[in-house]
């Protein structure tokens, strides 16, 4: 696989704060990456270096391979923002057509284009009603539609879910996973973890306009792991102790129990059959991304200043 | 390039086909219109004749003053100061003596504010009667000095006019209508700046608080956007000036088809009375006339210059207004007191316009017709009045250059404020912040 995104000790700072501080990453080509962190963490503006809005004030910007050039590569990208901008007046067919043409499509393409997107999202009859007249959602799938319409290479969604209902909230999933199958390579910044889990092959987490965790989900998770095992017994009963693990929580016959590092699995079930228990489930719990992600943003002050000279 | 057409294209056509710029366009010149003809109309139906009852203790002036529109005399035996009123005149003209040595031997009483036009009858006519006293004492014939008068009455339709000279050039010079031009362009484009600069401002501020300004700068850049919209409205304000003008080009042919016309119809109805013929007779005379110095005025190149400063002073300050936009957040008092630097030059530019109106080739008129700030006002006051007489090429030369050099400069500013304000949330930045932005390099 071949990068598509390569960031390289970016920078920007602003006259009170480094938004972004010294961040590097790399996004494989057709994958879905997940750029994770708390409010103000710096993504947005990582985004906004990205999308061409703001020049970074130090640190390159690979796009395939060469430098990203705001005048024409601004094409191969779609980004949507995560506070939703549409022209609350204008029609919705219009807005669309509007929103591929300053995109670079030609009157005919864009028209055939959101004609085919419309269709797939059962929109095409909304064609003459005007934003205002949307509700939350469905301004939601417009915007969807306008961001993925000129088929960019690399494709950015802040929050892309937020007011969805589950059924268009799959919709749309099910459309990001098509599109990445297609060649599509998707940035998916959110702080929804349940749904980075879901989604995301790759993440990585910013905090204080620092990355400070970089890798694929499932790694991620098998590094954070604390040897916690779940135990379900076909009958709640002791058994006496044994120096290969330590039970953290006893909820009838759901035991939760954390194995010490000298000791493999098979030791502590080799022990529960050695004790006459019939073992019903044994399995492994990962620490969730939420969880991850909690242990290590939390605790750090929410802004970041320069260092001031003491008073 | 293309970009920034697609963005003029969208911003007109949403504008143009808004309702309230058809109402807009056509409701103005109606407006306009109802509001001179009834002006006028009030004006005429306001001219009432006052009755004066006249009590000459001279006994030298019964009989002898003529009723006018205005005035009407009358002689009512044994009136005095408490019963002229129940008798039913406004005013009582007490003639004690026609010594005019005696100071006020001659008083008019009234219980309400006659008007000035009364007041005039009222002297003059005593003034006539006095010179027909004065000429019949010399032994002038009654049935001559009669004469003179109805051929003096002829005389006053004679004109009085002005001409100006340029070189071999004998021009009339007509100061009320380059009066009535300046004044109309310059309160035209006054208004006009701050419509048009206020709806920029208007569209930038939606942009940014409904967040569409995100979206549309990871497809263009900033500048582009502005330009787009600026230029966009520019046309949406030319739209509706040429409109405008149709509008009144139609006016004024239908006007010189039919005015005419009626004037002669209503010459032939009135024919029995003999002072009428005369008094349509110079009405007809007048509205021809009014047509031709009207006409005499130099139509194309008061438009063009007007096209040209209206363009110019908008786009001088469109940009400015844009700016102020990408600055401000929701609340519309911001934009008030940010708007106050841009609105105080225009502000200052149409005081100077009503000096420079009076004195076309002043100090003042110079100097606001050469400053960007000012030029689109002041100069349009300036050019009816005459170019080359009153406005030198040079002036104008100069002034439209400084114009087109003013506002790219400001827009090259406000570009770089812009860029900066149009994704900034929360505070507004103060004027040293927006400073920075706009003088800090790439």
């Amino acid at each position: 696989m071949n990068t598509i995104l390569e960031v390289q000790h970016l920078r920007k700072y602003f006259a009170t704060q480094k938004a972004v501080d010294d961040i590097s990453l790399s996004i494989q080509k057709g994958s879905i990456f997940g750029l994770l962190g708390p409010n103000g963490a710096g993504k947005t503006t990582l985004i906004r270096m990205i999308t061409g809005i703001f020049y970074p004030d130090s640190g390159s910007i690979l796009l395939n391979g060469s430098p990203f050039n705001p005048t024409t590569d601004i094409q191969k990208i779609g980004y949507m923002p995560e506070e939703r901008g549409l022209y609350k007046k204008m029609k919705i067919g219009e807005q669309a057509l509007y929103l591929a043409q300053l995109k670079g499509l030609s009157k005919k393409e864009a028209f055939e284009k959101v004609k085919y997107w419309f269709e797939k999202f059962e929109m095409a009859g909304w064609w003459n009603k005007k934003v205002e007249d949307l509700s939350k959602g469905m301004s939601q799938k417009l915007q969807f539609v306008t961001t993925v319409l000129h088929e960019p290479d690399l494709i950015i969604l802040d929050e892309p879910f937020s007011g969805l209902d589950p059924i268009n909230s799959n919709l749309i999933k099910e459309e990001i996973f098509k599109l990445a199958q297609n060649g599509s390579t998707i940035i998916f910044s959110t702080h929804r973890m349940e749904q980075v889990e879901e989604i995301c092959d790759h993440i990585v987490l910013v905090n204080k306009g620092t990355k400070i965790l970089d890798g694929s989900v499932a790694a991620i998770k098998q590094n954070f792991k604390e040897h916690l095992f779940k135990l379900t017994l076909a009958v709640p009963e002791h058994i006496p102790k044994h120096p290969s693990f330590d039970i953290m929580q006893k909820k009838d016959n759901e035991w939760i129990i954390k194995i010490d590092n000298n000791y493999s699995t098979n030791d502590v079930l080799l022990h529960c059959i050695q004790n006459h228990q019939t073992i019903v489930a044994f399995h492994e719990i990962l620490p969730s991304l939420n969880e991850i992600f909690i242990r290590l943003v939390e605790g750090t002050p929410l802004t970041r200043q320069f260092e001031t000279p003491s008073l | 390039m293309k970009k920034v057409w697609i963005i003029v294209t969208r911003e007109y056509l949403t504008r143009v086909r808004n309702k309230t710029f058809l109402l807009s366009t056509f409701l103005f010149p109606l407006v306009m219109v109802l509001f001179f003809v009834g002006s006028a109309y009030l004006g005429a139906k306001s001219i009432q004749q006052n009755k004066i009852a006249v009590q000459d203790q001279s006994g030298r002036y019964k009989q002898q003053l003529s009723n006018t529109n205005t005035t009407f005399f009358g002689y009512p035996e044994q009136v005095s100061q408490s019963n002229y009123k129940e008798l039913g005149y406004e005013g009582l003209l007490v003639i004690y003596s026609s010594d005019q040595s005696t100071p006020d031997s001659i008083r008019l009483y009234s219980y309400q504010q006659m008007g000035l036009s009364t007041d005039e009858t009222i002297k003059s006519q005593i003034q006539k009667v006095n010179e027909d006293i004065l000429l019949l004492e010399r032994g002038l014939n009654r049935l001559v000095l009669d004469s003179i008068r109805k051929a003096s009455e002829r005389f006053d339709l004679l004109n009085y006019r002005s001409y100006k000279v340029s070189g071999s050039e004998l021009k009339e010079d007509n100061k009320s209508l380059a009066y009535a031009i300046g004044f109309a362009s310059g309160i035209i484009i006054y208004i006009t700046l701050f419509v048009y600069g206020a709806s920029v401002m208007r569209g930038v501020m939606e942009e940014k608080t409904n967040r569409i300004a995100e979206v549309i700068v990871s497809s263009v850049k900033p500048f582009q956007l502005m330009l787009g919209k600026i230029i966009g409205i520019a046309a949406v304000g030319l739209t509706q000036l040429l409109l405008w003008i149709g509008v009144l080009v139609l006016l004024s042919s239908l006007s010189s088809i039919f005015l005419p016309q009626e004037l002669l119809q209503h010459t032939q109805q009135t024919n029995e009375t003999m002072p009428s013929i005369v008094q349509s007779q110079a009405m007809a005379l007048k509205a021809a006339e009014v047509r031709n110095i009207v006409l005499s005025a130099n139509w194309p190149l008061i438009i063009a210059c007007f096209l040209f400063y209206f363009m110019g002073g908008y786009l001088f300050y469109a940009a400015l207004f844009a700016a102020v936009g990408s600055v401000v957040n929701e609340d519309p008092q911001e934009a008030q007191s940010l708007m106050l630097p841009i609105t105080l030059p225009i502000i200052l530019g149409f005081v100077m316009m009503t000096s420079s109106i009076e004195n076309p080739t002043g100090d003042i008129a110079f100097w606001g017709s050469i400053l960007p700030f000012t030029a689109p006002i002041v100069m349009m006051a300036r050019i009816p009045s005459g170019v080359p007489e009153s406005v030198p090429y040079w002036q104008l030369a100069l002034s439209m250059t400084l114009l087109i050099g003013g506002f790219l400069f400001t827009t090259w500013l406000s570009g770089k404020i812009y860029r900066t304000g149009i994704l900034m949330y929360g505070k507004r930045a103060t004027w040293k912040e927006m400073m920075r932005w706009a003088f800090r390099k790439n």
